[in-house]
């Protein structure tokens, strides 16, 4: 093999990459949070009463999921200008995000309430709680800890995705990535270096999800 | 400028719909192949090659799916390789279709109980013969559902592929939308013929699933 | 007065006419035992009594107030009917204490430190004071059906309805609920009990009620009704679970 590995002279870049880490960062941690709001709020509909907002959710949770995300980005970034909404790349990054997040997390949130015991809806029933106060909490708080780590992975999937955001032009990571490339050339090792940082996030944001899992389900005795 | 009818925008979109759906096989195909080598590696009882399918599987499932196009695309050219774009979308593809594969085999072939095994090896059967004529034909039946699932991840993956150039549905819907300055009515078309085509394996798959489920009651 | 009435009470499910016009009247302070086999109705004629199963026809009124599932109905009933399952249903995510002061804090808006002494009072009466702070998987079945019963007495209940509360629980720890159950007759409490406990429905129980097919086919004196029964469907019951 005749290429050179060079790694060094990624360091005159090194701000570059870094800011663009921080990015992805805010934009993941943004949108998880956004995301699983929209997801308890869609498994909500999806559950609701009223025949039309289950439809609904249902219609957006297939809608998403059966297309790709680029195209949703895309949507939102160039189309839906066209109609009159206007938004910057970032702001329009984190809305195709969300709204990606949001229809998984929809699913996924929803087998989790529909495992719920039916003895826990007749005693709460029985104690006189109304049907949002059971709900809340009831039934959510079981339902989001049974399917926790299939959130976890969601998320973690939607971070890996934010990639596609720098086609937006969203200064992320991927993007600096290929800023840097343009200018040294060093395409290969930029991207490797790039995807090393995803994994390193994809591994940190497991982490910690799991820590703040076991300190939100914990089940030890609490003291009066 | 030229002038794009509705139809005409339908039509270039359709057109380049095929290479969404001939790239998708492809993947769907070397995905199988490569996924189901590591799959028989991560069950192996070699710790060697366990551990070897492991890291794969975390490396494809913990980068995104555009870098790894980018660096398939660039890196193959710096082993000397000239690769097109599609050569790089369909290697891509591979790999990371056959990281998830092989991620959700393992998975069916572990969820049948202990005391499949337990019995075989009862009955005399050594590990070759307990996987072909216990374990295997029973994780396949399990496997499709999840499998058939998973081809909407492909089908979804290959649209990343016009970002390295590749023109397919995405790539072609980017180009007319540059044509006609109509983004709301192209990316709405493009995201209806990727429903279109991803929709019936959803479907596909919740069915399949549903059936399995009353079977596996029944039995 | 009678605290509650069951007037010619019909439910079907779907085709299956389940109870074919019940009459019971129930006055307070009385411990009640329905028995019967699986299929009698007689759960289901349980859970019509505070709105968890509707009816079709006939009239339930508990407390001067009509029985059914509509929410706010249920709500409203919630404050003078207590319900105790046979799977104990505590709510796996909250303490033994958040269990307990949930109903009283959301339905009464009970302060915080008050519900805290009512959940306090509550569990020393069922004998589990120290487990305030535990969370119900760390209990026995024992235990946890003791605070599901704790957790319907903190909304003070004028009526207690138990469904085979002991059915799931291992033999030996069945006797420390009947105990609590003793306890509570005790006191005045009005007990409506779906039960295979004969000695309990025997010693403790003023009524017997014996359902059959959807209907109540033999009722009466606990004592009389189960050392005499009158009819072959009820002595032939006595005989197979005794």
């Amino acid at each position: 093999m005749s290429y050179q590995l060079n790694f060094g002279a990624l360091l005159d870049y090194q701000d570059v990459l870094l800011d663009g880490l921080w990015m992805t960062v805010k934009l993941t941690l943004i949108s998880t949070v956004l995301g699983i709001l929209l997801g308890v709020l869609g498994a909500a509909a999806r559950r609701h009463r009223n025949a039309a907002l289950r439809h609904l959710s249902k219609a957006y949770v297939e809608l998403i999921r059966n297309t790709p995300f680029i195209v949703q980005l895309f949507f939102v970034f160039f189309g839906l200008p066209a109609i009159g909404i206007k938004m910057t790349a970032i702001e329009a990054g984190v809305l195709a995000l969300v709204i990606n997040l949001g229809a998984y997390l929809t699913e996924i949130i929803r087998a989790g309430i529909d495992a719920t015991p039916k003895g826990q809806l007749e005693a709460a029933r029985t104690l006189g709680l109304s049907s949002r106060q059971i709900f809340i909490r009831i039934v959510l708080p079981p339902a989001f800890q049974r399917v926790y780590s299939a959130v976890v992975s969601q998320c973690i999937i939607v971070m890996l995705g934010s990639a596609v955001v720098s086609q937006i032009s969203v200064p992320e990571l991927t993007f600096a990535a290929n800023f840097i490339q343009s200018r040294n050339f060093l395409s290969f090792e930029s991207y490797l270096v790039a995807a090393l940082f995803y994994l390193i996030l994809a591994f940190l944001m497991r982490l910690a999800f799991n820590l703040i899992g076991a300190r939100a389900f914990s089940r030890k005795e609490k003291t009066l | 400028m030229s002038q794009f009818t509705d139809w005409d925008i339908l039509r270039n979109l359709l057109l380049a719909a095929r290479w969404t759906v001939l790239l998708s096989l492809i993947a769907f195909a070397g995905g199988s192949i490569v996924g189901l080598l590591l799959t028989f590696m991560r069950i192996s009882r070699r710790r060697s090659l366990i551990w070897v399918t492991r890291i794969y599987i975390e490396i494809f499932q913990g980068t995104p799916l555009l870098m790894q196009l980018f660096i398939a695309f660039f890196g193959l050219g710096l082993l000397g390789i000239d690769v097109s774009a599609w050569t790089a979308a369909a290697l891509a593809l591979t790999l990371f279709s056959s990281a998830f594969l092989s991620d959700i085999w393992r998975g069916c072939v572990e969820s049948l109980p202990k005391g499949q095994w337990e019995a075989s090896r009862c009955l005399g059967l050594n590990y070759l013969q307990t996987m072909r004529y216990i374990i295997l034909p029973q994780a396949l039946r399990i496997a499709i559902p999840p499998t058939v699932g998973f081809s909407v991840q492909i089908v979804k993956g290959t649209a990343l592929a016009s970002i390295i150039g590749f023109v397919e549905l995405t790539k072609a819907g980017t180009m007319l939308n540059n044509a006609t300055f109509e983004p709301f009515k192209v990316f709405a078309l493009v995201a209806l013929i990727y429903f279109l085509l991803c929709y019936p394996l959803s479907r596909a798959s919740q069915y399949l699933e549903e059936r399995l489920n009353v079977a596996g009651k029944r039995a | 007065m009678s605290l509650v009435s069951v007037r010619d009470v019909h439910k079907y499910f779907g085709e299956l006419h389940v109870l074919k016009g019940i009459d019971l009247t129930i006055n307070a302070g009385e411990v009640v035992s329905i028995i019967g086999r699986s299929g009698s109705g007689k759960s289901t004629l349980l859970r019509c009594m505070n709105g968890l199963e509707s009816y079709e026809q006939g009239a339930i009124i508990l407390d001067g107030m009509e029985v059914s599932t509509d929410e706010f109905q249920v709500r409203k009933l919630s404050h003078s009917v207590g319900m105790v399952f046979q799977s104990f249903n505590l709510f796996p995510h909250l303490t033994v204490g958040e269990n307990i002061m949930l109903a009283p804090k959301l339905i009464k808006r009970v302060g915080k430190e008050e519900a805290k002494k009512l959940a306090m009072e509550v569990l020393e009466k069922v004998g589990l004071a120290d487990k305030f702070g535990q969370y119900p998987e760390k209990l026995s079945g024992g235990q946890q059906q003791r605070v599901a019963i704790a957790r319907s007495l903190a909304m003070k209940p004028k009526v207690l309805l138990c469904d085979e509360i002991t059915s799931a629980l291992d033999p030996e720890l069945v006797g420390d609920v009947l105990k609590v159950l003793e306890q509570l007759a005790a006191e005045g409490m009005t007990l409506i009990l779906v039960t295979h406990e004969m000695n309990f429905a025997r010693d403790v129980g003023d009524r017997v009620v014996f359902m059959h097919q959807g209907k109540v086919h033999e009722t009466g004196d606990a004592k009389e009704v189960l050392a005499n029964p009158q009819t072959p469907e009820l002595q032939q019951f006595i005989g197979a679970v005794l």
